[in-house]
């Protein structure tokens, strides 16, 4: 990978002379992920199983592909009216054209949502119009090709689904409706990667995406346990599996066995015994991401089916869930639909503070920042916000919880009372305009770095604004996607900022009854920096 | 060539309509069959959009939100971008419709290369150019009421007036005239810019051309090539009443003004003009942000294969005991 000043050297926000109409693509190392290994594919009964990689030349689709695809496309034109009347309306006025962070990164033209929408766009003229049938590329239309799937795959798997277009689309079109309904038909003749196909496998099999079975699972909690005895001399309890528990508590796989998530689990878990909190994990809805979202509707119904089902069987009253993004995507705007109605859990109430969650009576599960702030705003908590002093916070809204949610003062909230510096980044790169990533919606594989670390620039950017300007050196955020993706991501564009989670600003600022006097914050690093904030003002 | 060619597309229509009033006389044929076919052709094909449309479910809630979520009481929720009332929404597809919400959010990004930077500037030309066009040609399009209603309503005599107010010649020019001429210029202007015209089709060109050639011809109509407007009434009035007849004080720029607006019509329900139907439907901007206040139903749901908790069990029932996690069935309080 080149140096960040090289990198931004080439991109060419107005394309040069040409035409998108003929399909071209090249699959270049670094900007592509990896095909789905066939044994993830059979465990799910995925169509079309077999090994193979998207720089194959021969993608060994099935005979009559083509005619799946129509069929497919005719079957969601009939299901999905976003999808009939997303491919009638657009006047291509191009006011999306620069808000992708995929576009902004690489300059890319097809990376425009406009012309994202084009590839399928094209293919929906040609085959269920009268002027493409007529008048074919004269009316925009293309037939559909393997050159046409190809470059379908490489751009809809360029597409995080963050939905920022569709804040400034005149009516509303969302990519991310569009990137699902490619994605889907790419499925019918077996296209996926192996970074949405695996996990997914593994989450329907053990539970969760990292496919931690149910020992290894009870093993991280025993390690948590002991940390948060050594960090502030508390032995704290993790219940997991318990029948009974007034709420059964679901975050997504990587706070329990990645980093910087675990510091968030920790947190998770140091709030929970403060407040006495009558709860419980479970090993078999062991995952609340859900990257079926990535593949196709049915797969991320299916892997959804195991929250309420687990929160039926351990017969508690309602659901909380940790910091993640997509997850919650699915769980404020589909769950319900997919695997509902909960009738048989309460509406959620706080048993710490009563306060009764009417937003979330029918869904019955609550974000676990509505649930602490709402603690805080109760003066529920003790809070020594000094201990995270070391730190010069901002925020970055995560796409789904901004977008699908309007989740952007509950976090603020805990933020501002868990911390003396917190500053915002640019208004246009916030809240609902926030910038994606670069690694969501399945995107986060290694090999797919340069890809992901363009898409990354523009929220990199307004990070190193907030750092020249206010000193800015930790990034938190309520996304465990964006806890794996940023990092690296600062590392490269923006280096000596990091990311925590909400949750772990809670845990290091939160004073617990009886706790020793704390010498290190969750990460181990002295907390005794006094005068490290001051000398950079 | 997807430029010249929609250009091309519309001096033929011209061409035609206007050769074939002035040297064949089928004026019959341009004034009076064209528009019928046309219409009706409009209407049914506007109509038969909007059924399609409809007949298609919305699966999913899937609303766009763009501002602070309804959640606890004491932080104060955006009632309009983020609606949970029925008045929410309909204040929201209203902001959609007449003030260009979301095209107003419109920013520019761009690099400053030797800093490696992304800078955004406030660009609310397009916005503003949109706005005004549409606006004005809706205005444009009140006034022409006077030649389809007797007696001519007061409050289209009023805004005729108001917009006729520069009586800078004779005929005065009228102010919608001058903005929609333009607002039209900048729309095409703006489409041969590089990255526009990159996106773009020759059906964007050939509308904006078929747009401009009808505000040409109106415009050449009150200024120039003049037409008596009594005529022009009647022969309106007639076509209503389905008791069309030719008026012989029409000239040749009158039935090109009337054959190219036929055309439109005609093309309206397959073009990209029914984003004028749509906007109202679209399930991002439609929907409340209420989903987890009430069950939004899939009509087409139907079961998947799930990996049950039995299953489950008895797949890792090994580890589950080895971790001293409760089976089901088991009772928690011996274990403890």
């Amino acid at each position: 990978m080149n140096k960040p000043e090289e990198i931004v050297k080439d991109i060419e926000l107005t394309p040069k002379k040409g035409d998108w109409m003929t399909p071209e693509v090249e699959f270049k190392k670094g900007r592509y992920c990896y095909g789905a290994p066939l044994k993830h594919q059979q465990y799910l009964e995925l169509p079309n199983p077999r090994e193979w990689q998207p720089s194959d030349i021969d993608w060994r689709l099935p005979d009559n592909w083509q005619e799946i695809i129509l069929k497919g496309m005719a079957d969601l034109l009939k299901k999905n009216r976003s999808f009939r009347l997303f491919m009638d309306i657009c006047v291509r006025c191009g006011a999306c054209a620069d808000k992708c962070h995929f576009f902004i990164g690489s300059g890319d033209p097809k990376n425009m949502p406009v012309l994202r929408a084009e590839l399928l766009r094209s293919v929906y003229r040609r085959y269920f119009t009268l002027q493409g049938r007529l008048l074919g590329r004269l009316a925009g239309a293309r037939d559909l090709t393997v050159e046409v799937l190809k470059e379908w795959f490489y751009y809809f798997y360029q597409c995080t689904e963050c939905r920022r277009c569709s804040v400034y689309c005149p009516y509303g079109i969302d990519t991310c409706e569009i990137t699902m309904i490619g994605r889907e038909l790419l499925n019918l003749v077996g296209c996926n990667i192996q970074w949405v196909v695996e996990p997914a496998s593994n989450c329907f099999r053990t539970g969760n995406h990292l496919g931690v079975p149910p020992h290894a699972f009870k093993e991280t909690f025993d390690f948590a346990i002991d940390e948060i005895k050594d960090l502030t001399g508390i032995k704290i309890e993790a219940p997991i599996n318990r029948k009974g528990a007034e709420i059964l508590f679901v975050a997504p796989s990587a706070d329990y066995f990645a980093s910087p998530h675990w510091f968030t689990f920790l947190g998770y878990l140091m709030l929970f015994h403060e407040i006495g909190l009558d709860y419980t994990w479970s090993a078999y809805a062991s995952e609340g991401g859900n990257f079926g979202l990535f593949h196709s509707m049915e797969l991320a119904k299916r892997l959804n089916a195991k929250i309420y089902a687990e929160a039926k069987r351990l017969k508690v009253k309602w659901i909380l869930g940790g910091e993640c993004g997509h997850m919650w995507r699915v769980i404020h705007q589909y769950m319900d639909t997919f695997n509902g109605p909960a009738d048989f859990l309460e509406v959620p109430v706080s048993p710490i503070t009563g306060t009764r969650f009417e937003h979330a009576k029918s869904t019955k599960m609550v974000h676990i920042t509505e649930f602490t702030a709402d603690l805080i705003y109760n003066n529920i908590l003790n809070l020594d916000k000094s201990r995270n002093d070391k730190w010069r916070v901002t925020f970055h809204d995560s796409c789904n919880p901004a977008r699908s949610m309007g989740l952007f003062e509950e976090p603020r909230f805990i933020i501002k009372n868990t911390c003396n510096h917190f500053y915002e980044m640019p208004e246009n790169t916030i809240k609902e305009r926030t910038f994606c990533c670069g690694s969501g919606a399945g995107l986060g594989a290694d090999e797919n770095i340069e890809m992901r670390l363009r898409g990354g620039l523009p929220r990199a950017n307004a990070v190193d604004y907030v750092r020249k300007k206010h000193g800015v050196n930790m990034l938190a955020c309520i996304c465990a996607i964006d806890k794996a993706a940023l990092p690296p991501l600062l590392e490269y564009w923006v280096p000596g900022v990091e990311v925590c989670g909400v949750h772990e600003l809670v845990g290091n600022a939160l004073i617990m009854k009886g706790e020793k006097q704390r010498e290190t914050n969750l990460r181990g690093e002295p907390l005794n920096t006094e005068g490290e904030a001051e000398e950079k003002e | 060539m997807k430029i010249a060619l929609p250009f091309f597309a519309i001096a033929a229509i011209v061409a035609v309509i206007y050769s074939g009033v002035k040297f064949y006389n089928l004026q019959i044929f341009f004034g009076i069959v064209l528009p019928y076919i046309c219409f009706t052709l409009a209407i049914v094909g506007f109509i038969a959009r909007i059924i399609r449309w409809a007949a298609s479910p919305v699966p999913f809630h899937i609303t766009t939100v763009c501002g602070q979520q309804k959640s606890l009481p004491w932080i104060s929720h955006s009632k309009i971008e983020s609606p949970t009332t029925g008045m929410g929404v309909l204040l929201r597809v209203i902001g959609e419709t007449i003030v260009f919400r979301s095209l107003f959010r419109n920013d520019r990004a761009s690099l400053y290369k030797d800093k490696s930077r992304v800078i955004y500037s406030s660009d609310k030309l397009l916005w503003a150019g949109a706005l005004l066009f549409h606006w004005f040609l809706f205005i444009i399009v009140l006034r022409h009421l006077r030649l389809f209603l007797e007696p001519v309503p007061y409050w289209v005599i009023t805004l005729q007036n108001m917009d006729g107010i520069l009586e800078t010649t004779i005929p005065g020019v009228y102010i919608s005239n001058v903005i929609v001429s333009l607002s039209v210029l900048y729309l095409i202007l703006r489409r041969f810019r590089s990255r526009i015209r990159y996106i773009s089709l020759p059906a964007d060109y050939f509308i904006l051309f078929l747009l401009g050639s009808i505000i040409l011809s109106g415009i050449l109509m009150r200024h120039i090539y003049r037409v008596d407007i009594l005529d022009a009434k009647a022969f309106i009035m007639g076509l209503i009443y389905l008791k069309p007849l030719v008026h012989e004080g029409l000239g040749a720029m009158f039935y090109v003004h009337l054959g190219l607006v036929s055309v439109l019509f005609m093309y309206i329900p397959h073009s990209k003009l029914m984003h004028m139907a749509g906007i109202f439907l679209s399930p991002t901007r439609n929907l409340k942000n209420d989903s987890r206040m009430k069950r939004h139903i899939n009509p087409w749901g139907y079961p998947v294969k799930e990996h049950t908790y039995d299953e489950w069990e008895e797949e890792f029932k090994d580890a589950l005991k080895e971790a001293g996690i409760p089976l089901e069935g088991e009772d928690v309080r011996l274990r403890q």
